[in-house]
């Protein structure tokens, strides 16, 4: 096990704890840079896809693990990021003007919910979010002129300084340009947990009064959150409607919401880490079921295409195993792995035990 | 105003629906504290057993049988699927189940699907296509019978909750877990029970809807509004339950009529962001804080 | 002037009197103890102190304001702290976590500065970490400071929030039953903490307390209450000789 001296504040503050951690990083963000070099387009645009969906499990994970707000409509504010970005570069502003735009929109929208929402607690919220995003899906078909309605919306291609960004002509350079706004997010978004901002988000989901005690304003922290939140999903969502190129509302669909949940819930709650993992398996786990699938009717005879929602039941079965088997997610799992390495052949089964309490209730009691 | 009237009726029988179903959330929400949010798509699934049961090129049972029984299995299932499946989430926070429920919600779907098929199927009833006339208006049986049973089925949860053992147990253990568990209330059994109760109670609703209209594996996705509906009057509430079914059923249809088709369809929820920015605890709640 | 001065303070749940016409006040650099029965209303006190509740009537007072139209999360900015009787906690973060979350109102730096992480957030955080690690000295945290929450003994837990609330940097802290659940040791150190408190770093304490021999080690003066009233008002061996107050605890009629 390795054992970090530290000799000031600054190797608590600083976001790798010790060089070799710095190292790792730097690798695999190197790595991540000469992908489009070692992979042919089909695996470069599933990376693609991947980093954004990443960037919306990020965006979730702000809400859901770290600040304990349940939203179960965070696709609307995918839906408001894309339609954003594409109605404004329709209109002739250039992409590094309308990505921001469309961040801000969504992040003001769900900022603008969360106030009255915040009055309402775990459950409460959840179904808000849920009736939030039925009323934006319903707006953008109301809201024709501007989304093209039930008919659909292009998301023109994006050309910065001359160069193309294309998401198929140019792929390579999307890739890049996906893969340097996910950094870029990944890295306020640690710089966010390490400071004042991150730590009250922490407060308030673990105990509201004591958080009030502090001078934590609740209210404000919980919509900064979510505002927040969703302005990070609006992100994921501009960059969304850029790489399938021609969407309806039908692109995000209360599925999405759920798919979303997955990649926190499945990721690991409260790790930025988790949201990656996440977004790895979600995009993932149809390959691997149509190969699978592919293979059971080659060598069984049976077809498993005819079957409706068997992808659905599978990612339900899934999320259902780790809920109840490993509620620490992925990363969760990636961290006992890791620690029962270091500590070989020390480590003991019961040293991550769970807690089990009982209910602990909010109601009056 | 004839027509307004048939409207509210209809959406009457409707509303009912919706409060069944929302009695279903409310009864595992007083007796865990936690949402399912597979309850409309166990009362279609409750709906497609009563049907498979039911049905001449089905099983063929008559329809007397068919339906008690199938709100027998949903008992059945319910009650397996808490003692299977969510009892391992002891201690979990409540979203857990959230999620959980969801991710069961699909699998039920998925069930449903593989067994009746995606298209659209019809419920054999004795009294299907019955309608009675009062004045301008008509009523159809079904309608009738889905505001009948409704009744008394609130009334009846209502006294089981209110006067006999199990009930007050169960709402002991919904205030607190542990000083139930310590004075002797079998927490576990009465969680087993309640999921139970629900399921039934999402069949008899299921069966309802499936008199009055054909049926398909996505019918469950009613949850959501029923949910709604249990928000509006308050999650902790049954009468609050039956009342936000009733107003969602009612505010539908109208709607549709005087305003846009979007309206309609947005109608439930803005009354229910409307409920819970006004009254977080819907309008039936009780005054909700934590102790310190 | 006193530092804090309740005045005729009451509130109502529905007809329950929780607290009914409370007034007391507590000078600076004291510590004021309140006793009572269990449901008197003690923690009703400091809960409408710290402004979780509304009070009906009556007004608080601190260092000359009124902050009986505050928000709760505007108290902790003017220099008071509180412990909570059931630990309130955050479980799910280190004690290091916990303690520099007790720095909140000293920071100036917006939530785009912290994304940012400019170089003025560093020093903030420099200057937090500073602080706590003067608490983690002075209540010997020092094992704990990156351990969870969630896995320590309750005693280490009943520290930790103390040390929160000293992080805040007060001129009052509030601790509600700072002794229950603790062994005799470690009522005694709460007992040495609590004189250090005021001697070395000069601050008032406003405790409700059970434990009697905590209360008379170190408390000036004490306030019994019960039914949500006042009993008697003095030094802790006149406050229990008062007739009524052994008549409340032993629960016969006043003599």
């Amino acid at each position: 096990m390795r054992v970090v001296f530290k000799t000031s504040y600054d190797s608590d503050i600083d976001l790798h704890e010790h060089g070799a951690d710095r190292l790792r990083t730097a690798l695999l963000l190197g790595l991540m840079a000469i992908l489009p070099f070692l992979v042919g387009d089909y695996y470069l645009a599933e990376a693609t896809n991947t980093l954004i969906w990443a960037l919306a499990g990020m965006g979730l994970m702000i809400a859901v693990g770290h600040t304990g707000q349940v939203s179960l409509g965070h696709a609307a504010f995918l839906a408001i990021g894309a339609y954003t970005d594409a109605a404004l570069m329709n209109a002739g502003l250039p992409f590094y003007l309308a990505l921001p735009a469309a961040g801000l929109a969504a992040g003001l929208f769900g900022a603008l919910i969360a106030i009255p929402a915040v009055r309402m607690s775990g459950i409460y919220l959840a179904i808000a979010t849920l009736a939030v995003f039925v009323i934006v899906e319903e707006l953008v078909i109301m809201l024709e002129p501007i989304t093209g309605g039930v008919g659909g919306i292009m998301a023109p291609s994006i050309t910065l300084f001359g160069v193309s960004f294309d998401r198929y002509a140019a792929l390579t350079n999307f890739y890049w340009l996906v893969l340097g706004i996910v950094a870029l997010v990944t890295w306020g978004y640690a710089n966010l947990m390490r400071s004042p901002t991150g730590r009250s988000f922490l407060a308030v989901r673990d105990s509201e009064v004591s958080a009030r005690a502090l001078g934590i304003n609740v209210t404000r922290t919980r919509a900064l959150a979510f505002g927040l939140s969703s302005g990070v999903t609006g992100l994921a969502g501009a960059l969304m409607g850029h790489f399938i190129g021609f969407f309806n509302y039908e692109l995000f669909s209360v599925i999405i919401s759920i798919n979303l949940l997955l990649v926190v819930t499945i990721g690991g709650l409260g790790s930025i880490q988790g949201a990656f993992l996440g977004a790895i398996l979600i995009t993932g786990m149809p390959q691997l079921i149509a190969i699978l699938r592919d293979g059971v009717n080659a060598n069984f005879g049976i077809d498993l295409g005819g079957i409706p929602g068997l992808d659905t039941m599978v990612f339900s079965m899934i999320l259902i195993g780790f809920i109840i088997f490993e509620p620490a997610g992925l990363y969760g799992r990636w961290r006992k792995i890791r620690v029962w390495l270091e500590t070989f052949p020390l480590a003991r089964r019961d040293m991550f035990r769970r807690h089990k309490t009982y209910l602990k209730t909010e109601r009056m009691k | 105003m004839t027509e307004l009237l048939q409207l509210v009726i209809g959406g009457l029988a409707n509303g009912c629906i919706y409060g069944l179903v929302a009695l279903g959330f409310v009864l595992i929400y007083k007796a865990s504290e936690g949402v399912n949010f597979a309850q409309g798509d166990m009362m279609m699934l409750g709906a497609f057993i009563a049907l498979g049961l039911g049905n001449s090129e089905q099983l063929g049972m008559p329809f007397a049988i068919a339906v008690p029984l199938a709100v027998v299995i949903m008992f059945g299932v319910g009650w397996g699927v808490e003692r299977v499946i969510v009892r391992q989430l002891f201690g979990q926070p409540q979203f857990a189940l959230v999620i959980l429920t969801i991710a069961l919600g699909f699998v039920f779907r998925f069930v449903a699907g593989s067994i009746w098929g995606y298209t659209p199927l019809v419920l054999e009833t004795p009294f299907a296509g019955m309608n009675m006339r009062a004045g301008g208006i008509v009523i159809s049986v079904a309608d009738l019978i889905a505001i009948g049973v409704t009744l008394v089925l609130t009334v009846a949860l209502w006294a089981f909750f209110a006067f006999t053992r199990i009930g007050l147990a169960a709402q002991a253990a919904s205030q607190n877990q542990m000083a139930a568990y310590i004075v002797g209330v079998p927490v576990m059994r009465v969680n087993s029970l309640i999921w139970g109760l629900s399921g039934a109670v999402a069949t008899v609703g299921g069966v309802l809807y499936a008199t009055r209209g054909a049926i398909d594996p996505n019918i469950g996705l009613l949850g959501i509004k029923a949910f709604a509906a249990a928000v509006i009057g308050g999650l902790g509430s049954l009468p609050g339950a039956l009342l936000g079914g009733l107003i969602i059923g009612i505010i539908e249809p109208v709607a549709g009529r005087y305003a846009p088709g979007e309206f309609a369809k947005m109608s439930p929820y803005i009354i229910m962001l409307l409920v819970l920015v006004t009254r977080p605890g819907g309008l039936f709640s009780q005054i909700q804080m934590k102790k310190v | 002037m006193s530092l804090l001065e309740v005045n005729d303070l009451a509130v109502h749940f529905g007809g329950v009197k929780a607290v009914d016409g409370v007034s007391f006040s507590v000078e600076s650099g004291e510590v004021f103890a309140i006793i009572g029965p269990n449901g008197a209303g003690k923690s009703t006190i400091f809960n409408l102190i710290s402004r979780i509740y509304e009070p009906t009537r009556g007004s608080i007072r601190f260092d000359g304001r009124d902050i009986t139209g505050l928000k709760a999360h505007d108290i902790a900015k003017l220099g008071i702290a509180r412990t909570f009787q059931n630990i309130e906690l955050f479980d799910h973060s280190t004690v290091l976590d916990n303690l520099l979350m007790g720095r909140h109102t000293h920071r100036s730096t917006s939530f785009v500065e912290d994304i940012l992480f400019l170089p003025k957030v560093r020093r903030e955080e420099r200057d937090h970490r500073r602080h706590v690690e003067e608490v983690i000295e002075f209540l010997e945290l020092e094992a704990y400071r990156n351990k969870m929450i969630a896995g320590l003994p309750y005693g280490v837990r009943k520290v930790v929030e103390i040390g929160r609330a000293l992080s805040i940097g007060p001129k009052l802290i509030l601790l509600d039953e700072p002794a229950s659940g603790l062994s005799v040791e470690e009522t005694r150190e709460v007992a040495f903490w609590i004189e250090d408190m005021r001697r070395d770093m000069g601050l008032t304490v406003l405790m409700v307390e059970h434990d009697m021999s905590l209360v008379n080690q170190v408390s000036d003066r004490v306030l019994a209450v019960a039914n949500g009233r006042p009993l008697a008002l003095g030094s802790p061996a006149d406050v229990q000789a008062h007739p009524d107050v052994k008549a409340a605890y032993l629960g016969t009629e006043a003599a």
